[in-house]
């Protein structure tokens, strides 16, 4: 009963239960961080690792195929993409003039 | 130092050459697992000069861009960036769990801007170390300054601020990679 | 295998949920563009999962191609809400 087939199947399961544990984690962030700028820590960090995990889900379920590779190939750009587009967007609201929360501000 | 200039004769075909077959092998790579779908017989040898012709196509428009003009110690420093590669992957999922923790109400939420100097100078680099700031737990970069290598970096806390400026393990391994450590 | 990936789809479906909140109620353009950003990228992993609920692979290859375009559209309007402008002349 305990055969490998089983075995690789539940390290599937595994990998994408965590990437999905750390999706909603990342959006329950956005939710509740009281700034702009801390809501994107949350977005950047924690969704492209739920999103790497999940991925790596799908490519440990496939086994050695060539479909692995084309999923290597969508992690890996996500990794580099990732926080690139996070940085773009934390510039655009720096310089036109978002003001930072400081601790005991109003929530904004 | 980082002018730009137009590549000829054998640098040219170098870069040309080295474009044309890494193309081919991302195009052999994406479309091989048609191959053996269908049964034997119903797949052409004539499909492979379909991607000679896109990989041709590619390396005429982005030559430049894929294989640079030659830098120095090039091996070298690929053999380093490799390696550093996988404390990268452990560095993001280290700061998953701490934005996670946060999240959850573990541990405080005190933002602050800093801002700092390194010694690094060359596009690679800078981008490198930007990136790697992004993925550390607790930062993110704002802006850089390429002339003097400033970094403006946005911290969740007291932790990873201090971890960034007084420590200075990154600063050291990026310098290291690239060879410009001061 | 098929009911694990039916599981999670369901649960990102939850995700972009609890984002349309943020999309909604953000006081300001760059909370929505954050929001609608993450939005994109869930659609991402969301078209994997869609091609191995039916079986059929042929749907790695738009996720691939809407990821690129996607952060291309990304950087566009980040730069567009930085300058005002696109192109400087």
């Amino acid at each position: 009963m305990l055969t490998v087939e089983l075995l690789v199947n539940i390290l599937a399961c595994v990998f994408l239960a965590g990437g999905a544990f750390f999706m909603i984690t990342g959006a329950v962030g956005l939710v509740k961080f009281p700034d702009f700028y801390t809501r994107l820590h949350a977005t950047g960090k924690c969704d492209t690792l739920g999103q790497i995990f999940t991925i790596v889900g799908c490519m440990i379920y496939q086994g050695f195929d060539f479909i692995t590779v084309k999923l290597f190939f969508v992690a890996a750009y996500y990794i580099f993409a990732g926080p690139a587009a996070t940085h773009a967007i934390m510039k655009a609201a720096y310089f036109t003039g978002l003001k930072p929360w400081k601790k005991g501000d109003p929530r904004m | 130092m980082n002018e730009t200039r137009v590549m000829k004769g054998r640098e040219k075909a170098f870069s040309m050459i080295i474009t044309f077959f890494v193309a081919l092998i991302f195009w052999l790579l994406l479309s091989a697992w048609n191959k053996y779908q269908f049964a034997h017989g119903e797949y052409e040898p004539i499909r492979f000069f379909r991607g000679v012709f896109v990989a041709f196509i590619v390396t005429l428009i982005a030559h430049e861009l894929l294989v640079p003009a030659r830098g120095e110690k090039v091996l070298l420093k690929l053999q380093r960036w490799i390696l550093y590669i996988p404390w990268e992957l452990y560095q993001i999922v280290l700061a998953a769990i701490d934005v996670a923790s946060r999240v959850f109400g573990l541990r405080p939420v005190d933002p602050r801007i800093i801002e700092f100097e390194t010694t690094l100078r060359s596009d690679l680099a800078l981008t490198t170390f930007a990136d790697s700031i992004t993925l550390t737990p607790g930062t993110i970069t704002i802006n850089i300054e390429p002339e003097r290598g400033k970094y403006t970096v946005h911290a969740i806390d007291k932790g990873p601020a201090d971890a960034l400026t007084v420590d200075q393990t990154m600063q050291k391994k990026v310098g290291y990679v690239f060879m410009e450590e001061g | 295998m098929i009911l694990p990936f039916v599981v999670i789809g369901i649960l990102i479906g939850c995700t972009i949920m609890i984002c349309s909140y943020r999309m909604i109620f953000g006081p300001g353009t760059f909370n929505r563009f954050a929001a609608a950003s993450v939005i994109g990228t869930k659609a991402i992993v969301l078209l994997i999962l869609a091609g191995y609920i039916i079986e059929r692979p042929h749907f790695i290859d738009i996720a691939l191609m809407y990821a690129l375009l996607s952060f291309i559209g990304t950087i566009i309007i980040a730069k567009y809400l930085e300058r005002g402008e696109l192109c400087s002349r």
